[in-house]
């Protein structure tokens, strides 16, 4: 903690004391936002006999939870299944809200401010409310129980295409029309000219999009019932009612649903932080 | 080369004839062609249907039929949904202010600390990437009775007589709200930031000029300056807390939204509703009343904060 005043090019005179103890609260803070995290991952390297023993370094790591739960086949499967519906509906929401933001701020048409009031206007129905007309569409279109079935709600998003109109209208008519005279199709014009100057908003919506189906437990709960299609968070749920007491189970089960996104975020620190920044400010 | 022009003369005459500003049109309905069809189907028909299936008797077994407004008279009327929805706002009420005032005393300070800034952002960021169900889990573990929990655990050792957390009707529901008010720290605490670093440094030189104090300066010219940061996170927590569901489910999984419903949110009792007791009518019905709530929620706020 002392660390603080000896940091290197700061002159010693122009640190005040209160910084110092401000960085020290920050800090302990800090170490506590974490603490769940660290007993998890630490309990799931403990074996059933060193549970009870509750230092956060475990006398004796073992990687046993890990082989049994993975070996068993299931948590495997709802790992792909996870990743798959996330990877899907993330795609398709960078291609389509990004298309369709591109369409309302760089086109002029008659119906223009219609489509994007009627599409705004989404924004202001819980999914709660949807759900169960979804359910039923589902369970008579015979989408119940499979990828399709997790994924249609979410293909697109008002809330990507917002984002996404907000960026094009930065995007210099120049540039579009210069193309235009090279005799560039429309949708070459958008794909290879305006996309790529919008990556980080792009960077941004596709890790809210990704994130966002990672985590989601409400509606894969209620449209899958077959434990072959469950994605981790509702496997890992199920999981964790049948382990009853044996925590060092459920916390490599926990560790196993969370690890994916904490090390995506420890290589790409610098883009998620700033695409929750863009997306909280634009959005 | 020549077939190619050919067929172009022939299929592409009208479109030839076309001038650039019909073509764009052409386009644009074609980019937006697959788009509207979603939003038709998969937003704007279950909207209107949700509002028609709260108005009918409809079960997994009895196709709906009209009872006119039957399912929000039996709602209104029933004990439950009033504890429910008492317990929907405490949620609210707890967590919004809760959460905001930590986020943004983090937010301050740490907008001024250089060194290992972005480590110690990081440590609080992290929570943001869990998964609320899985964490729920972790959350759950931490409250039990020694020697299991950790928490529990900590207060043997300072002498604190032991919490029952889970177990109590009045602790309950503090206990299912930290993990959630845990998780969301850190993308307020970031957003925050974003809305501190947009003041202009010019801002503060001149008022330190004037000789005000920092205090003066946080209510003079920081705190009135990152109003429309203030209002986004306040509606956009807001509406989190009162949609709150995953930790609640998963943290008392053998009776969700126990203790004698202490900890029950309206979302839950949606979900028994519907695929407990598959009374998907009466549930359709209570899914309308939480999108009003939300909205009367949303627009007095957004109401509140314009006029201060």
């Amino acid at each position: 903690m002392s660390a603080a005043a000896t940091s290197p090019g700061l002159p010693m005179s122009r640190i005040k004391p209160g910084r110092i103890v401000a960085w020290t609260f920050l800090f302990i803070g800090g170490v506590i936002m974490v603490t769940p995290l660290l007993f998890m991952l630490s309990t799931s390297l403990k074996d059933a006999s060193q549970v009870y023993d509750l230092r956060v370094i475990p006398q004796a790591p073992t990687l046993d939870n890990y082989i049994e739960i993975l070996g068993d086949g299931r948590f495997t499967r709802w790992f792909v299944n996870s990743v798959i519906v996330a990877v899907i509906v993330t795609i398709s929401n960078v291609f389509f809200d990004s298309l369709v933001g591109y369409t309302l701020a760089k086109f002029r048409f008659r119906g223009r401010y219609i489509v994007f009031i009627a599409i705004l206007s989404t924004l202001m129905i819980p999914t709660e409310m949807l759900v169960l007309p979804w359910y039923l569409m589902a369970s008579q279109f015979g989408w119940l129980d499979s990828y399709w079935g997790i994924m249609f709600p979410g293909m697109m998003t008002a809330f990507g295409t917002f984002l996404m109109k907000q960026f094009f209208e930065s995007v210099p008519d120049d540039f579009l029309e210069a193309a235009r005279i090279d005799g560039l199709n429309e949708f070459t014009i958008w794909w290879k000219i305006a996309m790529p100057l919008v990556t980080p908003a792009l960077s941004a919506l596709a890790i809210f999009t990704f994130l966002g189906n990672w985590t989601a437990f409400f509606w894969p709960l209620i449209v899958t019932t077959s434990a072959e299609l469950y994605t981790l968070p509702v496997g890992l749920s199920s999981f964790a009612v049948e382990q009853s007491i044996q925590w060092e189970k459920i916390m490599t089960g926990a560790s196993i649903a969370t690890l994916p996104t904490l090390i995506i975020f420890l290589f790409l620190q610098r883009y998620i932080v700033r695409g929750v920044m863009l997306a909280g400010l634009k959005g | 080369m020549s077939a190619v022009a050919h067929r172009e003369a022939a299929t592409g005459g009208l479109w030839s004839r076309m001038s650039l500003g019909q073509k764009q049109v052409i386009w644009a309905w074609g980019f937006l062609a697959v788009p509207l069809v979603f939003y038709a189907v998969i937003r704007f028909w279950p909207t209107f249907q949700a509002f028609y299936l709260s108005v009918t008797d409809w079960t997994i077994t009895r196709p709906a039929s009209y009872v006119g407004l039957e399912n929000y008279k039996r709602l209104f009327a029933d004990p439950l949904f009033w504890e429910v929805f008492r317990n929907t706002f405490m949620y609210l009420i707890l967590g919004t202010p809760i959460s905001l005032l930590i986020s943004f005393v983090v937010a301050y300070y740490l907008d001024r600390v250089r060194f290992m800034h972005s480590f110690i952002r990081a440590l609080y960021f992290l929570p943001f990437l869990t998964t609320a169900a899985a964490m729920a889990w972790v959350w759950r573990w931490f409250y039990q009775p020694v020697p299991i929990g950790v928490i529990n655990d900590i207060l043997a050792g300072l002498g604190i007589p032991q919490q029952p957390f889970l177990r109590s009707t009045s602790q309950a529901l503090p206990a299912v709200l930290a993990p959630a008010v845990w998780a969301g720290l850190g993308f307020q605490i970031i957003i925050f930031l974003a809305g501190l670093r947009a003041i202009p440094v010019t801002y503060y030189e001149a008022a330190r000029i004037d000789g005000l104090s920092e205090g003066a300066i946080l209510r003079k010219i920081t705190i009135p300056l990152l109003k429309p940061t203030l209002v986004f996170l306040v509606v956009f927590s807001s509406i989190g807390f009162l949609r709150i569901f995953d930790q609640v489910y998963n943290i008392n999984s053998n009776d969700p939204g126990g203790p004698l419903n202490s900890t029950k949110p309206l979302v839950l009792m949606i979900y028994q509703t519907a695929f407990s007791s598959y009374e998907m009518g009466y549930a359709a019905a209570q899914t309308v009343v939480l999108f009003m709530i939300l909205l009367v929620i949303s627009l007095v706020q957004l109401r509140l904060m314009r006029d201060r």
